[in-house]
């Protein structure tokens, strides 16, 4: 198996659509007009030598190598910045061009070392390429004038010009020595990522590359996102994962399990050891970038951590003892038996896991509903997304995000409602920030100053710095200012929405209580800035609304992803590109885990468990009666485990000790239980509470699929063995035939065949057809044979859009004396969700703990300094941790992030959810703030048993 | 110009001159000689405040402030000597006069005296070619410097 190919053109294709036929080398080429002569001829297959070009950067014209010759013109132009021109004659290769070519190596090389047998980019480096194709045979200039290779002379003397390796980066390495100053990391910083960390210093032959203001890499603004390391010629810019290994001998293209983007990546390989992740061009989700975590991120994989054998124990306060999987299957079996002949059926259930494949996914909820024999499967979609599941499904008909990420390049307004997108969905963010820098506007709606408000180059039209909790307020608000000015899209609603109910919605929020002046008293959000904010989003051309948890985990989250469907309606801003409504969704699978019909009320394919239809389609494929009743959802699974009903659950692949708002009452349910079987790659926290642990599989070791946020269907590839000996997929089904199910599935295709074969959204998916196309967007069956980028195009799926009213209720839960402040939550870049993946890597640089982010006026009231220890008190619980003290957050709210479990900030949140999906109010607590010298009791405790719980028999204590 | 004001101050003038400038297409440059002009230098704060204000990097205005060699990133002395270095110089024996000139102040190209009176910079090309060898003392030009110009010229400096 050989590197995956891929070409590099050189620079960007041409979006022209009319066309440019030229001559180059005697062949007659065909191009988009605006093309280049240098990709034109790469198209043609002609390779013109180059060094400053590559197709992800813009033409820049410096290198001086791909110059060429055209009948009829002067000079010797650049191929990369001339453009083609009808009929023109070019020639890439004549005499004068090999003279000029072989001289301007020469230079090159008189400024490089010569250490290419031991340099980590042999065998993958462009200037050893480009010397080899200009037939470079002798340096006239030598090696001892002036240079940047040596750090002294010949003679001793130190070399001022001389720059040491930068290795601060804990994933790449910066060798000044090596560099050609081509400007290639300096442009993917600034074009691609959109961070502007690097610029050329100096000039002449003091030019340089440098983060920051002269810094090292790790302190300077870089995000490392690697973008930079991908488009080094050379081996200045290196992975020291390559420096380490040595050249991979091939590659693989699968998916990345962090976030909802779904980048494509080749998973560069030596024989089973992954040398790096290299971004796939070809990848529609990411177009050929990546961040941190999924470039770099991935040494979680073979961390000393994982445990790659099954465990059993007694009691909780048992230590491990490590088992065969034979016995594991059989206890389990045995067990989940028992507890349904004691308790009864509805005594067991299980939770699917958003980090898992489609493939695993499904066959959790169908060991649940077949092998347990009732409904009680639930997602952590429940805790982050459900409400977009109700609140689009109310409106359009669907539960998805209606766009492709292309659609962003079309967009004129851009709306940013309760996400993060440069720390959250970091490869959006970056297409995002690059159609800001292009001209189109940006609105954040957000109670916090998140980087896009204000990062070079890009500087929100509005930020309306709304108070945690009064999402439905503003945007009803807006509305209301779309409505009363008169900027709705009529022709839009009449042809297609349902017009008497827009009537109804219209009067609605006409009414005075719902002007921005009214609403400002509650919100916060200034008047004057929100009607600007609704007057553009109304008429400023293609409007897109992109949104994340900030919207939904709140008691009115369902409402608030009606409000935005009612503005996208209401402007006319659905089913074309450059518009529409966007949830960003957080984990790599959670479209997918919910499609699968993971939750309660769902089969695959969002049909409820009533329907007699769909349930008579899976009663037939498995076998099997289905129970016509919603089962459990997770926050009454463990309500029920504290009343004594509910007593086993398989847990694939989530923690929800960490995850699940009100730590103690997770831990209560689960305290309570017989049987808890955590599946996953580590003994995370809720493994604290534990019976059985299934050791589970990376995405580097197995086959399926992810379904990411504008529903595509990517492939995961396996890349190497099972650390653990089975890939997720085989556990479940072996577990299924413990219980006396006879499955036989021998690869996850047949999982997709059955799945297609019983939901008409899959219908035409297949391995093959993916294999074929990449990837796709479902729908894909026979209507939509190649998918669907944009939805909703000639009419909602529902059939007439459904404007919903949206009244706004405050939360119950309020600030007081106690307790007067607003605590809401977040992420950042370099750390993941509960961080048990990303706390196991290098990332741990830029995160080595949660900060509470607090504003100097309250700071300063309660006596507390930056980097302080203090306690966070809620009505339901206390934690401590570090302040870091800033203006990002208004006065009365603080944020922290949830990434380490010594923070435990999900014991601090309450067990409010939304009205009509139960998502947690993550996003609203009221808290206090009072200086404190260390952890609580209740985090002294959780260690401690933390520590205890992790035993294993005959062997040293976990480390963590 | 040359006298470097204190911290307090710096911060606000730097604040004042960015206001002043913000309006201007490309803004950046007549910002940056307004500040090099009051403070002789531009300090390390002005970069980072330059940034923010403009929306820039870090990098980005470090990357245009090293590239102009006129942009110090150090105050100077009360006075630049600048001697041209440029080809028709070159001919006409600026090399001898510039090291003429190193011994009478005890320095080299970029150091400042002792007594903090003056900083010698080579420059290329004053746009004298006719007249060389050329100088420019704190913005005044010289035309056919010869060693008795010189002496004249330390001696003020000195002053």
């Amino acid at each position: 198996m050989p590197l995956v190919p891929e070409i590099d053109y050189g620079t960007p294709a041409s979006k022209a659509t009319d066309l440019v036929t030229l001559t180059i080398d005697g062949r007659e080429v065909t191009v988009p007009a605006g093309t280049s002569i240098m990709r034109a001829s790469m198209e043609a297959g002609i390779q013109v030598p180059k060094l400053c070009a590559t197709d992800m950067v813009d033409a820049f014209g410096s290198c001086r190598l791909c110059l060429i010759e055209v009948e009829g013109r002067n000079g010797t132009p650049a191929s990369c910045t001339t453009p083609v021109a009808p009929g023109i004659v070019v020639h890439t290769q004549t005499e004068r061009l090999k003279q000029i070519r072989k001289g301007v190596m020469e230079l090159y090389i008189s400024d490089h070392p010569l250490d290419c047998l031991t340099c980590a980019a042999n065998g993958d480096c462009e200037l050893q390429d480009m010397a080899g194709a200009v037939g470079l045979r002798d340096v006239r200039y030598g090696y001892e004038g002036e240079n940047h290779v040596k750090a002294r002379s010949a003679t001793g003397d130190v070399n001022a010009q001389w720059m040491p390796k930068d290795e601060s980066n804990p994933y790449f390495t910066y060798d000044p020595s090596k560099c050609i100053v081509c400007s290639r990391c300096v442009r993917a910083c600034e074009e691609v990522q959109g961070t502007f960390a690097l610029t050329i210093e100096g000039r002449g032959f003091d030019s340089r590359v440098s983060p920051g203001a002269h810094e090292a890499f790790l302190s300077s603004e870089c995000v490392s996102c690697g973008a930079c390391v991908q488009a080094c010629p050379t081996a200045t810019l290196t992975e020291k994962s390559v420096i380490q290994i040595g050249q991979p001998e091939h590659s693989v293209v699968t998916t990345c399990a962090y976030c909802g983007v779904g980048c494509s990546f080749k998973a560069e390989m030596r024989g089973e050891e992954l040398v790096r992740m290299v971004p796939w061009k070809d990848g529609q989700a990411n177009r050929g970038h990546s961040c941190v975590k999924g470039r770099f991120a991935y040494g979680y994989a073979s961390h000393k951590d994982r445990i790659l054998n099954p465990m059993i124990r007694e009691k909780i306060s048992d230590p491990w003892r490590e088992v065969t999987w034979e016995e594991a299957f059989a206890h389990i079996a045995s067990e989940f038996r028992r507890i349904q002949y004691q308790y009864g059926r509805e005594s067991i259930g299980g939770i699917t896991s958003s980090r898992c494949t489609n493939e695993e996914t499904y066959l959790v909820q169908k060991l649940i509903r077949a092998g347990f024999g009732n409904n009680n499967v639930d997602t952590c979609a429940r805790v982050c997304h459900s409400p977009t599941g109700y609140g689009l499904g109310q409106a359009f008909g669907t539960s998805a995000g209606t766009q492709n990420f292309d659609s962003v390049e079309h967009s004129d307004v851009v709306v940013v409602i309760g996400a993060n997108p440069t720390d959250g969905h970091p490869v959006f963010g970056s297409r995002l920030k690059k159609r800001l820098r292009k001209g189109a506007k940006l609105i954040v709606i957000d109670p916090r100053r998140i980087d896009l408000v204000r990062t070079p180059h890009v500087e929100a039209a509005y930020h309306l710095p709304l108070k945690p909790g009064t999402n439905v307020a503003v945007l009803t608000a807006i509305a209301h200012v779309i409505v009363t000015e008169g900027l709705f899209d009529e022709r839009f609603i009449r042809e297609r929405c349902d017009w008497s109910e827009f009537e109804d919605w219209a009067a609605f929020v006409s009414e005075a209580q719902h002007s921005p002046e009214k609403t400002e008293k509650f919100t916060g959000v200034p008047a004057d800035e929100l009607r600007g904010a609704a007057r553009l989003y109304a008429r400023g051309g293609n409007g897109a609304i992109y949104y994340g948890l900030g919207v939904t985990e709140h008691s009115q989250g369902s409402t608030t992803v009606m409000a935005i469907a009612n503005l996208a309606m209401a402007t006319g801003n659905i089913g074309r590109p450059g518009v529409g409504v966007n949830p960003l969704r957080g984990q790599n699978n959670v479209q997918g885990s919910c499609d699968m019909g993971s939750f309660p009320h769902e089969l695959p394919g969002y049909r409820h468990i009533s329907d007699d239809a769909t349930r008579e389609t899976f009663e037939k494929l498995w076998g099997v009666t289905l129970n016509n009743e919603p089962g459990l959802r997770i926050p009454n699974m463990l309500d029920a485990a504290v009343e004594g009903t509910f007593k086993g659950i398989y847990i694939q692949g989530e923690d929800i000790l960490q995850s699940d708002p009100d730590t103690k009452h997770v831990s209560a349910g689960l305290e309570a239980m017989e049987c808890v079987v955590v599946h996953d790659l580590f003994l995370n926290e809720t493994a604290n509470y534990a019976h059985v642990f299934l050791p589970g599989s990376t995405f580097l070791e197995k086959d399926g699929t992810f379904t990411n946020a504008e529903r595509r269907i990517n492939r995961v590839r396996k890349v190497m063995t099972p650390k653990n000996g089975y890939a997720d997929w085989e556990v479940t089904q072996k577990l299924a035939q413990a219980m006396g199910l006879a499955w036989n599935y021998s690869h996850p295709s047949e999982i997709m065949d059955e799945i297609a074969a019983s939901t008409p959204s899959f219908a035409g998916v297949s391995y093959a057809y993916l294999e074929e196309k990449g990837s796709v967007q479902w729908p894909c069956n026979e209507k939509f044979p190649d998918g669907s980028p944009i939805m909703h195009i000639d009419g909602f799926v529902r059939g007439k859009g459904k404007f919903i009213r949206t009244e706004y209720v405050a939360t119950d839960e309020r600030t007081g004396p106690r307790f007067p402040l607003l605590l809401t939550t977040g992420r950042i870049l370099s750390q993941y969700n509960v961080g048990a993946q990303t706390r196991r890597t290098e990332n741990v640089v830029w995160h080595e703990e949660d900060r509470l982010e607090i504003h100097p006026h309250d700071a300063e009231q309660r006596g507390v300094k930056d980097g302080d220890w203090v306690k966070l008190a809620s009505r339901a619980g206390e934690t401590t941790l570090r302040a870091l003290i800033t203006d990002r957050v208004a006065p009365g709210v603080v944020y922290t992030t949830f990434h380490h479990p010594g923070t435990q900030a999900n014991v601090i949140t309450t067990d409010f959810s939304d009205w009509a999906t139960n998502c947690p109010e993550y996003k609203v607590t009221a808290v206090q703030i009072s200086p404190s010298n260390g952890p609580t009791e209740w985090q002294e405790d959780y260690e401690e048993l933390s520590r205890r719980s992790r035993r294993i028999v005959g062997k040293l204590e976990a480390a963590e | 110009m040359n006298i470097r004001a204190v911290a307090v101050d710096e911060a606000a003038r730097i604040a004042e001159i960015i206001e002043d400038c913000r309006q201007l297409e490309g803004p950046m440059l007549p910002i940056l000689h307004r500040v090099q002009e009051e403070f002789g230098f531009i300090p390390e704060s002005a970069r980072q405040v330059i940034a923010k204000a403009l929306n820039l990097s870090r990098a980005e205005v470090h990357g245009v402030v090293s590239f102009y060699h006129d942009f110090k990133d150090h105050p100077a002395g009360r006075h630049t000597l600048k001697l041209c270095r440029a080809e028709a110089c070159q001919s006409m024996g600026c090399e001898s006069l510039a090291e003429k000139a190193k011994a009478k102040l005890g320095i080299d190209w970029h150091e400042t005296t002792f007594d903090g009176a003056v900083t010698l910079e080579p420059v290329f090309c004053l746009g004298l070619c006719a007249q060389a060898p050329a100088a420019m003392l704190d913005g005044e030009l010289f035309a056919r410097l010869d060693e008795d110009c010189l002496n004249d010229i330390v001696a003020e400096v000195r002053a």
